[in-house]
């Protein structure tokens, strides 16, 4: 009875898991069909921001560590990117080359940015790595002179899409009587590193290091009197979180073909961290969410010009311009109305409970 | 000696601009533990408002002296920004007085967002320049060159610092504010309204960031929907860099962060031997607070926080 049960269940978890599979793989399609092209280039936008949401949830969910300059290792992978393989320098190396020694440097600036940094806390913390990411932004900008290395605010243009031998995934090419179009492609390139990343999270949350890290994050002296490496801890949060940003910019490079330091601004950090606060800290499902929903709700917004149009014949304000204003709207009424995020992780919600009782 | 005394200059009357909305972050942090992060914002719409009423009143009454002209702007943004900085105390961070640490920063972002967008959509997207109505006075010293809008700016911050100090050591108020900062629990079992003081703390912050945000706009002579972004992080910076929550610290750190810019836009391409220009000034000055945080991890004044055991 209990084994036949038991069976079933395993039987309902691939079933599940098929469904899934199935879903992700039909989605860019089913979204092409549905709300066309430009959607199937916000999913891809979309699965980059969950990687970034990922890799900055380890050091802000997992190791309670404000970072407010992720940014900069989403930059610094996508220049080193950039460098390799255009012809800013003459050099074309391939892409699974190129995509782990950007994501090996900026896990070296990782480790830079926290060495220096191990004895701040909390909003301390979060100015340094403030400051350091608006450092990278400013070096970016200005690195055009006396030597041209970054192509100063004009950026870097022609960037090599990903290829493999002679499949080149930015061009549309036909499989199975289907046209896979540059953004389909990419999308199911993003979607196996992303889901990559979002195993390795998984990993990570239940291993010795991750329960390491939520010991530092609720307090650091018990963590470390119970004889935790707090030090390099705190250093290998910072590496494995940067890691996940310089991938995550080097598959921007490739996609965009452009970037410039304009891409890589305060704003970006702050919009990532709004994304793992919104979406529940430090639990992967909520941080998947809230990456999703943030990246594709500045979009949806731009049709509040139809609906001011059906409501009262006329556009009154322009929806470019109103949407960041709802946008602002969405962030404080979900936080007013779920301060632990829209998916909290059940140990959030406990706490959360336990403050206001 | 000249260049020297006039970095000097430039940089204290932007230090004491920055220094002004510091205190702000500064009172606000040293009571509730938040960074207010639409502060910066405060600051832009008490600029936004005080140009608007000072080019209404430039247009209408010609004849009006400058000086009453400047004060009626300023009689209007205060009000405003009051208002404002209660309201979103009121409305964005009271309920989640008890949530989760980064709750509240969300939603001050959001507030940030939302005062950016609603400036943008009343004033539009490009500069509001700043009616000339202000003496255009320009007095040398030693070489130096010293500007009447520079010499308000400076005295009127300093009489309102001053003016701060006295209020928050000697009134009933300023007690009640030192005491909840110290702890929110035992301030109110003594029988101060907790709520009340932090109403206040708000409406003191965002009348010293209208102040601020019309020194600005006088010194640069324009305004603009975003300007409160970037004066916010600077001010917030110097809060940090002079130890946050120490109203000292936000002062100094104010004053410091401003040399620090000017004496970099100054120096720094001689420093490093042409190699780095003026563009670099911020480099500088975050180095300048990364050096000091990382040897001083509680800013300059802050107070070293016995790590409980």
């Amino acid at each position: 009875m209990s084994s036949a049960l038991r069976l079933n269940k395993t039987r309902s978890r691939w079933l599940t898991f098929g469904l899934l599979a199935l879903g992700l793989a039909l989605l860019p399609f089913l979204v092409d069909a549905g709300l066309g092209r430009s959607w199937v280039r916000l999913l891809d936008l979309a699965l980059l921001y969950v990687m970034l949401a990922l890799g900055l949830n380890i050091v802000v969910g997992y190791a309670g560590l404000l970072d407010l300059g992720y940014v900069a290792f989403y930059a610094l992978g996508a220049y080193v990117y950039a460098w390799l393989s255009s012809p800013h320098f003459g050099l074309h190396l391939p892409f699974w080359a190129v995509l782990p020694l950007g994501a090996a440097l900026a896990a070296l600036f990782g480790v830079l940015l926290g060495a220096p940094t191990l004895r701040l806390r909390g909003d301390y913390l979060a100015i340094v790595t403030l400051g350091f990411g608006e450092i990278i932004r400013i070096f970016l900008n200005n690195l055009n002179a006396p030597v041209n290395i970054t192509n100063g605010p004009q950026g870097i243009n022609l960037i090599d899409p990903v290829r493999l031998g002679s499949f080149d995934l930015s061009q549309s090419h036909q499989l199975f009587g289907l046209t896979f179009t540059g953004i389909h492609l990419t999308y199911y390139l993003f979607l196996l590193f992303t889901l990559m990343v979002i195993f390795i999270s998984m990993r990570l949350e239940d291993s010795r290091i991750g329960r390491a890290w939520v010991a530092i994050r609720e307090d650091e002296i018990a963590a470390a009197a119970t004889g935790i490496n707090t030090r390099n801890l705190k250093l290998l949060a910072f590496a494995m979180g940067a890691t996940f940003g310089g991938l995550a910019g080097g598959l921007f490079a490739s996609f965009q073909g452009f970037i410039s330091p304009e891409s890589f601004n305060l704003m970006e950090s702050i919009m990532i961290l709004c994304m793992i606060v919104l979406g529940g800290m430090g639990h992967i499902p909520g941080v998947i969410f809230g990456a999703v929903v943030l990246t594709l709700l500045p979009e949806a917004l731009r049709y509040t010009g139809d609906w001011q149009r059906n409501l009262f014949g006329h556009v009154y304000i322009d929806p470019a311009d109103l949407r960041m204003l709802l946008f602002g709207v969405a962030l404080v009424a979900v936080m007013l109305y779920r301060p632990a995020g829209l998916l909290p992780s059940t140990r959030r919600r406990r706490e959360f409970a336990d403050a206001q009782g | 000696m000249d260049i020297f005394l006039q970095q000097l200059i430039n940089g204290l009357v932007l230090g004491s601009v920055y220094a002004l909305v510091a205190l702000g972050y500064t009172m606000v942090y040293g009571i509730l533990e938040l960074i207010n992060f639409a502060h910066g914002e405060i600051t832009m719409m008490g600029a936004m408002v005080a140009l608007s009423v000072i080019g209404a009143l430039a247009l209408a009454a010609p004849g009006l002296p400058g000086v009453l002209v400047l004060a009626s702007g300023l009689v209007v943004a205060i009000p405003v920004c009051v208002a404002l900085g209660l309201l979103i105390e009121r409305v964005a961070y009271r309920p989640l007085r008890h949530a989760p640490r980064l709750a509240p920063l969300i939603t001050a972002i959001g507030v940030s967002i939302i005062l950016q967008n609603v400036a943008m959509l009343i004033w539009g997207k490009q500069y509001i320049p700043f009616p000339a109505i202000l003496p255009q006075g320009r007095h040398t010293l030693y070489g130096a060159s010293i500007t009447d809008v520079q010499i308000a700016i400076l005295l009127l911050a300093t009489g309102i610092m001053l003016l701060l100090i006295l209020m928050v050591q000697k009134t009933r108020l300023g007690r009640a504010m030192r005491a909840t900062a110290q702890s929110r629990q035992v301030a109110s079992l003594m029988g101060v309204d907790v709520n009340r003081v932090i109403a206040a703390t708000f409406a003191i912050g965002s009348a010293l960031a209208a102040v601020a945000g019309v020194m600005v706009s006088a010194y640069y002579g324009l305004a603009h929907y975003y300007m409160g972004f970037l004066l916010g992080l600077k001010a917030f910076s110097a809060a940090v860099l002079g130890g946050i929550g120490n109203l000292g610290g936000a002062m100094l750190g104010g004053l410091l962060l401003g040399l620090i810019e000017s004496f970099g836009a100054g120096y720094i391409g001689d420093l490093t031997g042409g190699f780095l220009g003026s563009n670099y000034q911020d480099v500088f000055a975050f180095f300048v607070l990364i050096a000091v945080l990382v040897f001083r991890p509680s800013g300059l004044l802050g107070a070293r926080v016995v790590e409980r055991a």
